[in-house]
């Protein structure tokens, strides 16, 4: 199966009904064991068990800009190679990209109340993420407002690469400016900092939130497919009445 | 496993994920069932695919 098979949403939606409960299978046993490591992580020497925050704060922060990756990847297929599934690839991800950005700045400020004495602080990382989650807010009414499929994907698609501009200053905005919040300790030039015992639970989480993703992703994308079915059927039902 | 003084803010923490997760978990396949029902109203009402297949068949 290529990518140029992929294109025809048929053959997509046999894939999709094939590896979806092997997907979610896989998810499941690795969130599972993940959340084990995080349980039994040991207490970190300055934040104590506040740690614990980090092992689903990280993949929530993580997973809010590799969504806005993924759209940003679909954006191209769109405008550039005109594939059939670009559109149903970005428009399905922006909300769940919205609920882990959402989530990212949440467990970041109930992490942030007890270590740093607030829940919010106008820093450049902290920023840089509320304008991520509003841009994926402004894409999900730019998605609704414009009734017609490919012309609401066209704007979406210039928006969504416009928009891929705060992904990096997301990512670097810990080393340009002078933040509160910590600079990286995982994805980092000379190897990460973290402990080992820290480290593979963390590790373990981002993979499954990862998988969690996909899963979700798919099962959206199918959904959009239906829905542009039920669409052009009922088109096709109107002009059979109106002949 | 002793969570210290600041265990509200782990356990809402992971609460609030388990939650937003369970919610989108559900919102996908409520959508997946709301659009099986309106094929299969539209296929009942006579309309085909062009490829005469059932507008509900995903395989």
């Amino acid at each position: 199966m290529t990518l140029t098979d992929l294109a025809n949403p048929t053959k997509f939606l046999a894939l999709t009904a094939r590896i979806l409960p092997w997907l979610a299978g896989l998810t499941a046993i690795l969130l599972a064991v993940g959340l084990y490591g995080s349980a039994m992580a040991p207490d970190d020497y300055q934040q104590g068990a506040t740690v614990k925050i980090m092992f689903i704060h990280v993949p929530n922060a993580w997973l809010s800009m590799f969504v806005w990756g993924v759209m940003s990847v679909a954006a191209l297929g769109t405008l550039v190679w005109r594939h059939p599934l670009a559109d149903v690839a970005a428009k399905a991800a922006a909300p769940i990209g919205a609920a882990f950005t959402f989530l990212a700045l949440v467990t970041g400020s109930l992490w942030g109340r007890p270590m740093w004495g607030t829940y919010w602080e106008w820093d450049a990382r902290l920023t840089s993420v509320l304008i991520l989650f509003l841009m994926y807010l402004g894409l999900m009414a730019l998605w609704r407002a414009v009734e017609d499929p490919s012309r609401a994907a066209r704007a979406a698609a210039v928006l969504t690469l416009v928009g891929a501009i705060n992904i990096p200053i997301i990512k670097f905005s810990v080393d340009w400016w002078n933040t509160l919040h910590q600079p990286a300790s995982v994805f980092r030039a000379g190897g990460p900092t973290l402990d080992k015992a820290f480290l593979w639970p963390l590790l373990v989480m981002a993979i499954a939130f990862s998988l969690l993703f996909i899963t979700l992703h798919l099962a959206a994308m199918r959904n959009e497919i239906l829905r542009r079915r039920v669409r052009s059927l009922q088109m096709m039902q109107a002009n059979q009445q109106a002949a | 496993m002793s969570l210290g003084p600041y265990a509200s803010f782990i356990v809402t923490s992971y609460a609030l994920v388990a939650a937003v997760v369970l919610l989108l978990i559900i919102w996908i396949s409520a959508d997946y069932r709301r659009q099986q029902g309106r094929l299969k109203e539209i296929e009942a009402s006579g309309v085909m695919r062009r490829s005469g297949r059932s507008a509900a068949d995903i395989r």
